[in-house]
């Protein structure tokens, strides 16, 4: 902000407004934000703020500007101004010490997730910090997790000391303790890669020597050759069958102790079925066996499920409100201010909480003015005051100065948090989801049709030929392997998670694409999920003329206060005038003079001491002499929003949860038009109770919300999808995350995952048509290990390539991307 | 023709040769940070050394 004495005459007027237009192109040597009038610099460099001054000396000190060379701008993360008891909690050992992967004493290893990370810049300077200081002997980035993990010396350099030096340098690391947070994160499942790798060996190497088998009517390879390649084969296939394929047969064992018939039991069966005729053909000298088709269906079926079960390592699907909440906080005790642990936390304690802080448990204000940000809590999206003796409630965010409340619940036990006693949380929507798989019910007629077959072919061949009976039946229960189903659905549900990955939504498993192809019911969240963090503004009332509006800028452009800044940029650049006197009143507005004007910019009855104004919901007033105009705030709706409504009203039915008042009313109407359902003022749990009413009435709904408030909508929905601005920020417990960049990509979406379900039926056919060939030569009694050699890996390929060529196909169609963003590094 | 004896043993060597490499770069993390390691190779100074023995 401008201060005022240089503005005062018309002269410096004209150098202000020049320095401000040659500023847009001055852009911060550190993290590249335009520096406006801002005059920090050191040599010929320019910074945006002292944060970025700081980290710019940090660097430069320590001989560490190569920083720079790698990237212009690198610290691109907004350097947020840090309090310096922010972390003071760290210094309890107690807490610490649950951070910590390692330590003797002195020697630690501690792993800290920091969510700015973004470039290989950052991952330099992440990996230099021993040069800032000698306490870190080592500092390595895991830039997938964007994890960095530090080992160093505690009694030289304390954890909180390491974390409010990443805080300075602009990468503050983000701190839970809650489990589920971490475990979530754990690498991708290697046992399951081992497995993948010795079936692809031992598949290879069965491969080449069935080769001569193959290719010989018999005769020509002399027999010792052949005994020898099938012991080798029968030596190498063990590996598979007791290793690579055990989790097919502990997964339909497990299903038919609860007498369930899951896909893996067909599998299970027809591994079974071929191992023990392969092991008898070799063993009685009569033939080669199927060990190559066997190991073949073992690896490509392991390599689908890697690809369907892919994780997206840097971002969590299951947090709930432990993970919104702090570490801890600042209780007042007889004895001072300690930090204390949010779960010892009693009633009747009293806690302070500084700007930006969120209230642990319902309490009752103190001491200081709050002001409560409620807007993730309930959807409300203005700070509401709360007076001295009223009550806080848990999740609000304090805004402004010190607050000083006493605790009146316990933290579980806050209006907010008994949320997640209710039953909805208690269903595991993740075993669910799976259970409702269409694999799970095609795999169910797949045995009991094939059973059939069998038992009809060895009736047939009883009364032709009884030595048949035999090689038909075996040979049918191997080549009608429901492997094609499941190859399938997981290489398609492979696919369209990278692919929805690639535009913006990112699944938390690959079940999740059916559930979502199934929806018909799409409910909004209002704040923060249709509008964003942007506000428009307006005003009405008396017309200003040029003059006035240039006075009315003047006087708003030398307060600090959010209206002000607000009525400044809805008026645009001005001149400036010369303002006689100026004054602010605070909790009232501001007043200013100029020559025979008078302007005042405040509350109403601040602002109109005729006290005609009505009380509609203006943010402030505006009087300049007797001309009063009221000046509104609204958050902005997305850009988007008006494009991708209608197209989706044609598919789904419509609603919207707002915790917010209806004063945007008429617009949303006009947005969701007449089909859609508004409603207003609904408090958390209203919102869960009224999917459940949806899902009563047979809906498939989801759910897409954002906030705190939203969870038990979203864990009740079929669907859960949560808008973030940044997929690492805070979410709550879900099924999806969307990149909000993204929104109006939503139709195309929805579009491409209800697609699966064309892709995965059509690729049944095919495998269908594939198994009527191999069956219809089994039942003769025909099968060869050749023509199985043949048609294993055909089908098998032609199934990979058309699931992923069509549902790229279709990404294409709806106007999605097939590749990854290119990221601005 | 017992040369294939000796082929036929060298080749699954070869191939449990790589086998095992594969196991081992699995194990020893390589697979966990792909972006990561493509960035720091770049970075004209050497990366601080890995020094397991302190701890």
């Amino acid at each position: 902000m401008q201060s005022m004495p240089e503005i005062s005459t018309g002269k410096n007027t004209v150098i202000v407004r020049k320095s401000i237009d040659t500023g847009a192109h001055k852009l911060c040597y550190h993290c590249g934000a335009e520096c406006g009038n801002a005059n920090i610099t050191i040599g010929d460099k320019l910074f945006c703020c002292d944060g970025c001054k700081l980290v710019y000396e940090i660097l430069d000190k320590n001989g560490m500007c190569n920083y720079y060379e790698l990237q212009s701008h690198p610290g691109l993360s907004q350097i947020k101004p840090l309090r310096s008891d922010k972390y003071a909690y760290l210094d309890n050992e107690q807490i610490a010490e649950k951070l910590y992967k390692f330590t003797d004493g002195n020697n630690t290893i501690v792993t800290l997730y920091i969510p700015g990370v973004h470039c290989s810049s950052c991952m330099w300077l992440l990996e230099h910090m021993g040069k800032l200081n000698p306490a870190i002997t080592e500092s390595r980035l895991n830039f997938t997790k964007k994890e960095v993990t530090i080992h160093f010396r505690k009694q030289e350099m304390s954890l909180r000391q390491i974390v409010e030096l990443l805080a300075t340098i602009g990468y503050e690391p983000y701190i839970s303790l809650d489990e589920s947070d971490k475990k979530e994160k754990s690498s991708f499942d290697k046992k399951r890669i081992y497995k993948l790798g010795v079936a692809g060996f031992c598949f290879g190497n069965i491969m080449l020597m069935s080769f001569p088998e193959y290719l010989s009517s018999g005769n020509d390879i002399e027999h010792q050759y052949a005994s020898l390649f099938r012991v080798l084969n029968l030596a190498l296939s063990l590996p598979v069958f007791f290793y690579s394929a055990s989790e097919f047969f502990t997964n339909a064992w497990a299903g038919l102790k609860q007498k369930t018939l899951n896909i893996d039991a067909p599998i299970a069966l027809a591994l079974l079925i071929t191992f023990l005729r392969s092991l008898y053909e070799i063993g009685t000298g009569t033939g080669a066996g199927f060990l190559d088709s066997m190991s073949g269906i073992v690896f490509f079926m392991l390599a689908g499920r890697i690809v369907q079960d892919r994780t997206f390592q840097s971002i969590s699907f299951h947090r709930d409100y432990k993970a919104y909440f702090p570490i801890a906080v600042n209780v007042v005790t007889p004895a001072g201010v300690v930090s204390r642990h949010l779960q010892d936390l009693e009633e009747k304690d009293v806690v302070e909480l500084h700007n930006d802080e969120i209230v642990p448990a319902d309490a009752v204000v103190v001491d200081g003015r709050a002001k409560i940000d409620y807007s993730f809590v309930t959807g409300e999206s203005e700070p509401v005051t709360v007076e001295v003796g009223k009550t806080v409630y848990a999740g609000g965010r304090q805004t402004g100065e010190k607050l000083t409340v006493q605790l009146v619940k316990p933290v579980a036990g806050s209006y907010l948090t008994s949320l997640w006693n209710h039953n909805a949380f208690a269903k595991n929507k993740v075993e669910q989801n799976r259970k409702d798989s269409i694999i799970h019910l095609l795999s169910k007629y797949f045995t009991i049709v094939l059973l059939g077959l069998v038992t009809l072919t060895a009736i047939y061949w009883a009364f032709v030929d009884a030595s048949v009976i035999m090689p038909a039946i075996t040979a049918m229960l191997i080549i009608a392997c429901p492997c094609a189903l499941l190859l399938a659905v997981t290489f398609t549900h492979g696919n369209l998670l990278r692919l929805l990955s690639n535009n913006g939504l990112y699944l938390r498993d690959a079940f999740v694409i059916e559930q979502l192809g199934y929806i018909n019911h799409i409910v909004f969240d209002k704040t923060g999920t249709l509008t964003e963090d942007a506000s428009d503004y307006s005003m009405r009332g008396d017309a200003f003329s040029e003059r006035e509006k240039d006075l009315v800028y003047t006087a708003a452009l030398s307060s600090n206060h959010p209206y002000s800044k607000a009525l400044v940029a809805f008026l645009g650049k001005r001149e400036r005038v010369q303002l006689g006197e100026w004054k602010e009143f605070t909790g009232k507005g501001v007043k200013a003079i100029s020559g025979d004007d008078y302007i005042y910019i405040g509350s109403s009855r601040f602002a109109d001491n005729a006290g005609n104004t009505d009380t509609d919901h203006a943010a402030c007033y505006i009087r300049v002499n007797d001309k009063l105009s009221a000046f509104y705030i609204t958050p902005k709706f997305r850009q988007s929003l008006p494009g991708i409504m209608p197209q989706l009203g044609e598919n789904y039915k419509l609603s919207l949860l707002s915790g917010d008042n209806d004063r945007q009313k008429p617009a949303l109407e006009r947005l969701f038009g007449s089909g859609g359902n508004l409603l207003f003022r609904q408090q958390p749990v209203d919102k869960l109770n009224y999917i459940a009413g949806l899902q009563e009435k047979g809906d498939k709904v989801v759910m897409i919300g954002d906030g705190l408030n939203d969870s038990g909508a979203l864990q009740q929905s079929n669907v859960g999808i949560t808008l973030a601005s940044d997929v690492n920020n805070f979410t709550p417990s879900c099924d999806a995350i969307l990149d909000a960049k993204r929104f109006a990509w939503l139709p195309g979406l929805l579009k491409l995952a209800r697609s699966s379900r064309y892709i995965i039926n059509f690729t049944f056919v095919i495998s269908i048509v594939y198994n009527i060939i191999g069956l219809s030569i089994s039942m003769q009694g025909l099968m060869s290990p050749l023509i199985a050699a043949i048609l294993m890996p055909s089908s098998t390929i032609t199934i990979v390539l058309i699931t992923t060529g069509l549902s790229s196909l279709m990404a294409r169609r709806y106007k999605l991307h097939l590749d990854a963003p290119v990221t601005k590094t | 023709m017992s040369a294939l004896y000796l082929l036929v043993l060298a080749s699954i060597a070869v191939a449990a040769f790589f086998l095992f490499a594969f196991i081992w770069s699995v194990r020893s993390n390589q697979f966990e940070d792909q972006q990561g390691s493509a960035m720091r190779m770049l970075h004209d100074n050497e990366t601080p050394q890995t020094d397991n023995r302190k701890f």
